[in-house]
């Protein structure tokens, strides 16, 4: 019977059947430990990339500029004229040159292959002068030999035929063919600016020492473009250096004259009918000399060219007498060289040199970016013109050759040190840390620095880890060595549930509840500070005093359920104390107190809200580690200390805390890691300016905060973008950072606590 | 005393202090917002108020929502003092201009609790409550009823009110709603045949067929629809006498509903409280968002967790067996799974960019490439919505899921897995059938965690594909039931939304309360059920160690 038995199974255990079972078994096995070994790998893989991710987008900020020669062709036009100007259209497909007679050539930018020609309508006279009015929109102004201005546009127009993209270059004249008279004799030098309400002219006549200039009021035709001008009123003033270039800003206010030697007259012409002499001042060393000056765009900065080889950039800035002072805000030097032209960039403060022994450099002001040199033509070079998008590049060289270049030059705007250091932002007094990335205006620069959000984020983290971290170390001691079993079954999870809890929530009762709430008990909140501890004292010594009996009533592991009531009655005690202490120390109103009397400003959202709100979230984190940690401490050396004869207490800071101080650091750096990071609370509660002042009663911008607000309006894969994925790599190492560290600390205390 | 002091006796009360201090704030907090929010679905009293305002005596009818103190502006040697003002709800705005009054109590002549006298509450689909005494009720210019005979005429207009709104809503949203969906679908396929050149006469036809049949039933509903829009505009108005001798008329298709607050009884009141809370749960946002329900929202929550907890469970599972079971242990282990733990501490805004910049713009953009080419330029995948969020909450939550799961794998006794490997199981059946069931419980507690996690967290999602206002909800009736690529509501960001964005921040705040309410409520039950779970857990090992 049983030997059956023995024979079925043997049967089932032996055989091709059994033997096919056991392969198809282990055959899933293999398969699924690799399949298991893929996917977790490839899971944990992903996790990381997120780092990478960051780091992809973040790098091409650093990344320098790419200069690519396209081509090399003759000068079209030919050599015998110098070029006054290139103008090129924004696909730079073709290119126009203006030439000292006044010709215009139009050529293709790949080929050199010239399409267009033309003339000015110059009437027989010759060109004296010439003046940019607008870089970017090609808008030019020549002073000719009868003391007429000619005001010509640039432009191109786009067309399809045969679905083929054609550019035609053309010539436009806002304000009519016909040439204005400014002055009656030959215009040496002249300056132009015009907008849309009104135009200022400055110009220099043959033979004369005057400078005269004229205002024009602006009138937009309504059936066309054109424009017609009316005279305003005009000024003039003997020059008092021998002015080799007369320069006119945007603002149509500040006037420049410049001499070779550098020395600049610097005048106000708000007032055009009497111009005011601001400043007489040489700014260049001794040895160097003018060799080009422009504005950089928007028309506010100089950029002077030496024939050192250096490019300085000046602008005018406010001192204490409240006066504008042009003054050297950076310099630039790659060369050796006289540098012979500066071109610039129509959408950024970036600009272009070429110099004399042919050396074409490419630069950005603010971010002080040299991003790229190469040399063009070992004879030397005369011009350079960026394109409209910044994309490419024309040099002519001397010897009549003309090169382009295509310029791979995304992210010159930021750089390290503008990141991270100060900037001397154009129109600023002094060099700042400012963090402004988008505005109205369309002229306007982008100002990326890291410095303030930092500032702001480490700000709300102190902020709240001063409040959290004594509450939090104090409850984690109670709670683990103090309090009974039984109440610290339920006290424990009471408090982590706080983690639990959304921080929208938190943000929004912080902004709408809290802010509004603390401005008008401000009195109050301080007298926390002092009512709590007396209180808490001034209870604990009453309660030593009463009768033994009364006294065991509640046991020392009970006291936090004791002390729940006290602590509400001395806190609606205090808070109601406002109103006495308000009339007694503040004249009333402590908020409006702080700002006439002691001159501290104050926001309803203010670092102090932040503090309480973001605070309170951090107690779960700080408290939850800290408790384990001291809970874990040996118990025979509790035992130990006690049965020496120390005081409980003596015990918790004698022999506990010595022991457990790794886990509460580390408890500290975890609860600070988080602080870091939060978003919501700070976003709704702290009224997101971004400021750089430590004072407690004004809000700040964060990090975190700053990337909920802006991310999304970010235009993709701009400087922008990618400036506020550096903001989130730098949270990411932050918080890895101080996790890590936390980790490690705690990885160590609990090997020391096994060998204990 | 001195020896109390040094004993260190004050700083065990200070410590003891402390987490008073704690729990009394959590709990605070959590009454706070209950009691708030709870006092959104009450039906309060309403007040009539006489209040002096210059020369003149003017009546103020409304609901007290708010008191608060009020310094008076001394004058020299003057005492001064702080006087309650009361914010009073007095709806009617499209008559008063304004929702909400602040009155100085010294201001208010008699009683400052007077209840005003048979006051009706009609709260309206448009321009929120209105606050008056009934009049008559009207049909085209004729009184219909007047006196005695309002109130139940009003509540009989009311119902048919209401089941003709239900009905129109039902056809607009849903059949006109699933029509305009197969209509927009045909555009969409047209585009993807012209896109690869096989769009010839016959398929033209076949689709403009399928595009005149869909039309034919649009216009039928529209007529029906329209006779239902004439029924419910016959309905007439109800003419109520409102606060400063003026008289409202109210559209009877206006009302959502009404109520006579000082007129009701206890049990009245708490029935119209729980009717309250039903209309939030289950209304549709009116008037950006400040009134009507939370609905979409929490269709949104709920359907984003869902499908990011489908996302992460295999993931986080995944990635902890094989740690725990295949890997092998050294220093390169050791880091990752510290790496893995220091994830669970960045920052979920770091996640949202990556999830934007990633998921959305990378991954998005290729699949719109690859597949959705024909609907350029309007972006499919390469947008922020449902999938990406979900897949952003699940890389989030996923450290939280693979550390419990670790934890759980690591408590299961050696003596166990060498059991079932000695009986000659494979290592992969002493996995599935030995060790990953009794981890179950730490499995779920990590994936409730996750859950309470990704329903809170709101930073992250306003950059992968929440919304203030989504057109349509992410599951519906139309294939493929769940719409991956729809953009959501969330209540999270409903909270911050309407509390901070919203024109009439007093108005809405007691929505908000409600709504964090809600929020609170779902979270706090997600945690207690992670710890019960875990708590059984426990006492299950301690079981297997003896």
């Amino acid at each position: 019977m049983s030997n059956k038995k023995d024979q079925t199974l043997d049967g089932l255990l032996s055989g091709p059947a059994f033997e096919r079972r056991i392969r198809i078994r282990n055959f899933k096995d293999k398969f699924a430990s690799y399949g298991i070994s893929t996917g977790g790998i490839a899971v944990i893989t992903a996790v990381m990339l997120i780092m990478f991710f960051l780091v992809y987008v973040v790098a091409p900020l650093f990344t320098l500029a790419k200069v690519d020669h396209v081509a090399t062709f003759d000068l079209p036009g030919g050599t015998q004229e110098s070029t006054l100007y290139y103008g090129i259209d924004e696909y730079k497909e073709t290119a126009v040159r203006f030439t000292q007679s006044g010709q215009m050539i139009g050529f293709n930018m790949t080929t050199g292959q010239e399409s267009y020609s033309e003339t000015l309508p110059l009437n027989g006279e010759k060109i004296t002068s010439f003046s940019v009015v607008n870089e970017s929109e090609s808008l030019l102004a020549f002073g000719l030999s009868d003391g007429s201005v000619l005001i010509a546009k640039y432009a191109y127009k786009v067309t399809y035929p045969n679905n083929i993209k054609t550019i035609t270059p053309s010539i436009e004249f806002p304000l009519g063919e016909e040439a204005i008279e400014l002055a009656s004799h030959q215009i040496d030098k002249l300056a132009v600016r015009i907008n849309e309400e009104m135009a200022v002219m400055a110009y220099q006549e043959a033979g004369s020492a005057q400078i005269n200039v004229k205002s024009f009021e602006v009138e937009a035709s309504m059936f066309d473009d054109g424009l017609t001008l009316s005279e305003d009123s005009e000024g003039s003033f003997e020059q008092q250096v021998e002015a080799d270039y007369l320069l006119l800003d945007g603002s149509m206010r500040n006037l420049y004259l410049v001499s070779e030697s550098g020395v600049t007259d610097y005048y106000d012409i708000a007032d055009i009918e009497s111009p005011e002499l601001l400043q007489h001042v040489n700014l260049l060393p001794n040895d160097d000399a003018v060799s080009t000056i422009r504005f950089l765009l928007g028309e506010y900065s100089l950029m002077v060219g030496t024939n050192n080889g250096y490019v300085y950039q000046w602008f005018p800035v406010r001192n204490n007498e409240n006066i504008f002072q042009l003054q050297e805000i950076r310099k630039f030097k790659q060369s050796d060289s006289p540098i012979q032209k500066i071109g610039i960039e129509h959408a950024r403060k970036g600009f272009a040199t070429v110099d004399q022994s042919g050396q074409f450099d490419l630069f950005h002001s603010t971010s002080e970016r040299h991003l790229d040199s190469l040399t063009t033509d070992k004879k030397g070079a005369q011009f350079v013109t960026l394109t409209p998008r910044a994309d490419g590049a024309l040099v002519e060289t001397t010897s009549g050759q003309l090169l382009t270049y295509h310029i791979d030059n995304e992210y010159a705007d930021v750089s390290f040190t503008s990141l991270w250091g100060k900037v001397w932002y154009e129109g600023y007094e002094e060099p700042s840390y400012t963090w402004q990335s988008s505005s109205a205006s369309s002229d306007f620069e982008p100002k990326f620095s890291m410095v303030p959000l930092t500032f702001g984020t480490i700000k709300a983290a102190i902020y709240s880890m001063l409040f959290a971290v004594p509450l939090a170390i104090l409850a984690a001691i109670y709670t683990a060595f103090f309090m009974d079993t039984k109440t610290r079954q339920w006290i424990k999870p009471s408090v982590e549930l706080i983690e639990a809890l959304p921080t929208v929530i938190l943000g929004f009762l912080a902004g709408l509840w809290l802010a509004p709430f603390m401005e008008a008990n401000l009195a109050g909140f301080f007298s926390l500070l002092i009512v709590m501890p007396i209180g808490i004292i001034l209870f604990g010594l009453g309660w030593s005093l009463l009768p033994k009996t009364v006294r065991l009533w509640v046991p020392e592991g009970k006291r936090a359920i004791l002390m729940m009531p006290v602590v509400v009655l001395l806190g609606y005690f205090a808070i109601s104390m406002d109103q006495v202490l308000e009339l007694t120390f503040f004249d009333g109103d402590m908020r409006h107190w702080l700002t006439a009397s002691a001159g501290i400003d104050f926001d309803q959202r203010n670092a102090m809200v932040i503090g309480f709100a973001m605070g309170f979230a951090l107690i779960p984190t700080i408290f939850s580690v800290a408790e384990d940690a001291i809970y874990n401490v040996p118990r025979y050396l509790i035992n130990g200390s006690l049965a020496l004869g120390a005081s409980s207490w003596q015990t918790m800071m004698g022999v506990v805390l010595p022991t457990a101080s790794p886990g509460i650091f580390s408890a500290i750096m975890l609860g600070f890691g988080r602080g870091i990071g939060e978003t919501m609370i700070v976003l709704m509660a702290s009224g997101n300016t971004p400021l750089m002042d430590a004072n407690l009663f004004e809000g700040m911008r964060t990090l975190a905060a700053n990337l909920a607000v802006e991310m999304a309006e970010a235009e993709v894969y701009s400087t922008h973008y990618r400036v506020l994925f550096l903001s989130g790599l730098t949270l990411f190492i932050f918080t890895f950072f101080f996790n890590t560290l936390a980790e490690i600390v705690r990885e160590r205390m609990r090997r020391k606590y096994s060998s204990l | 005393m001195k020896s109390w002091f040094n004993k260190g006796e004050h700083w065990i009360w200070f410590s003891s202090s402390a987490v008073s201090v704690s729990v009394v704030l959590v709990f605070g907090l959590l009454g706070m917002i209950a009691y708030k929010g709870l006092l959104h679905f009450w039906a309060h009293d309403v007040y009539s108020y006489q209040v002096k305002s210059g020369e003149q005596v003017e009546t103020i009818v409304g609901e007290l929502h708010d008191t608060k103190l009020k310094l008076i502006p001394s004058e020299v040697g003057v005492e001064r003092e702080e006087i309650p003002e009361f914010l009073i709800k007095m709806g009617n705005r499209d008559v008063y201009g304004t929702d909400f009054k602040w009155i100085n109590s010294l201001d208010v002549i008699d009683s400052q609790t007077k209840l005003a006298d048979h006051v009706t509450v009609i709260e309206r689909y448009e321009w929120g409550n209105v606050y008056g005494q009934l009049d008559v009720i009207k049909s085209n210019g004729v009184v219909i009823a007047s006196g005695a005979e309002v109130l139940p005429k009003l509540e009989q207009l009311t119902q048919r009110g209401q089941a003709l709104y239900e009905e129109i809503h039902h056809i607009e949203k849903v059949i006109i709603g699933g029509i305009n969906y197969q209509i927009e679908e045909l555009r969409l396929e047209r585009k993807k045949l012209e896109a690869s050149g096989e769009f010839d006469q016959q398929a033209a036809n076949e689709l403009e067929a399928q595009r005149t049949t869909l039309n034919a039933q649009f216009t039928d509903l529209q007529k029906s629809l329209e006779g239902m829009y004439a029924e419910s505009r016959g309905l007439g108005e109800v003419v109520l006498n409102i606060a400063g001798d003026k008289q409202v008329a109210v559209q009877i298709r206006q009302i959502v509903r009404y109520w006579q607050p000082n007129n009701m009884g206890a049990f009245e009141k708490v029935g119209f409280f729980f009717g309250s809370i039903g209309h939030f749960l289950l209304d549709d946002p009116r008037e950006a968002n400040t009134e009507g329900g939370v609905f979409p929202a929490i269709v949104g929550t709920i359907t984003m967790v869902l499908l990011m907890t489908i996302l992460v469970t295999p993931m986080g599972v995944l990635a902890a067996v094989y740690m725990s079971e295949y890997a092998k242990e050294g220093p390169l282990l050791r880091m990752v799974r510290i790496s893995i733990n220091n994830l669970a501490g960045v920052p979920s805004i770091v996640f949202g960019i990556f999830g934007l910049g990633f998921f959305v713009y990378i991954i998005g953009g290729s699949i719109d490439d690859l597949f959705y080419s024909y609907a350029a330029p309007t972006p499919t995948f390469g947008t922020p919505g449902l999938l990406w969020a979900a897949l952003t909450m699940a890389l989030l939550t996923l450290p939280v899921v693979i550390v419990s799961t670790q934890e759980g794998l690591s408590r299961i006794p050696r003596a166990l897995r060498e059991g079932g490997l000695a009986l000659g199981a494979t290592k992969l059946e002493t996995i599935t059938k030995i060790v990953l069931p009794m981890a179950t419980p730490a499995i779920m507690t990590g994936l409730i965690l996750a859950i309470a996690r990704a329903a809170g967290e709101v930073a992250p999602l306003m950059l992968v594909g929440v919304v203030k206002l989504a057109p349509a909800l992410p599951i519906d009736f139309n294939e493929p039931f769940i719409h991956l690529e729809n953009k959501f509501m969330h209540l999270g960001f409903h909270i911050y939304d309407v509390g901070f964005q919203s024109p009439n921040v007093e108005a809405s705040q007691p929505l908000v309360y409600a709504t964090s309410l809600l929020l609170v409520i779902i979270i706090v039950s997600l945690n207690l059920g992670a710890i019960m779970i875990r708590n059984r857990l426990r006492e299950r090992y301690k079981a297997l160690d003896s």
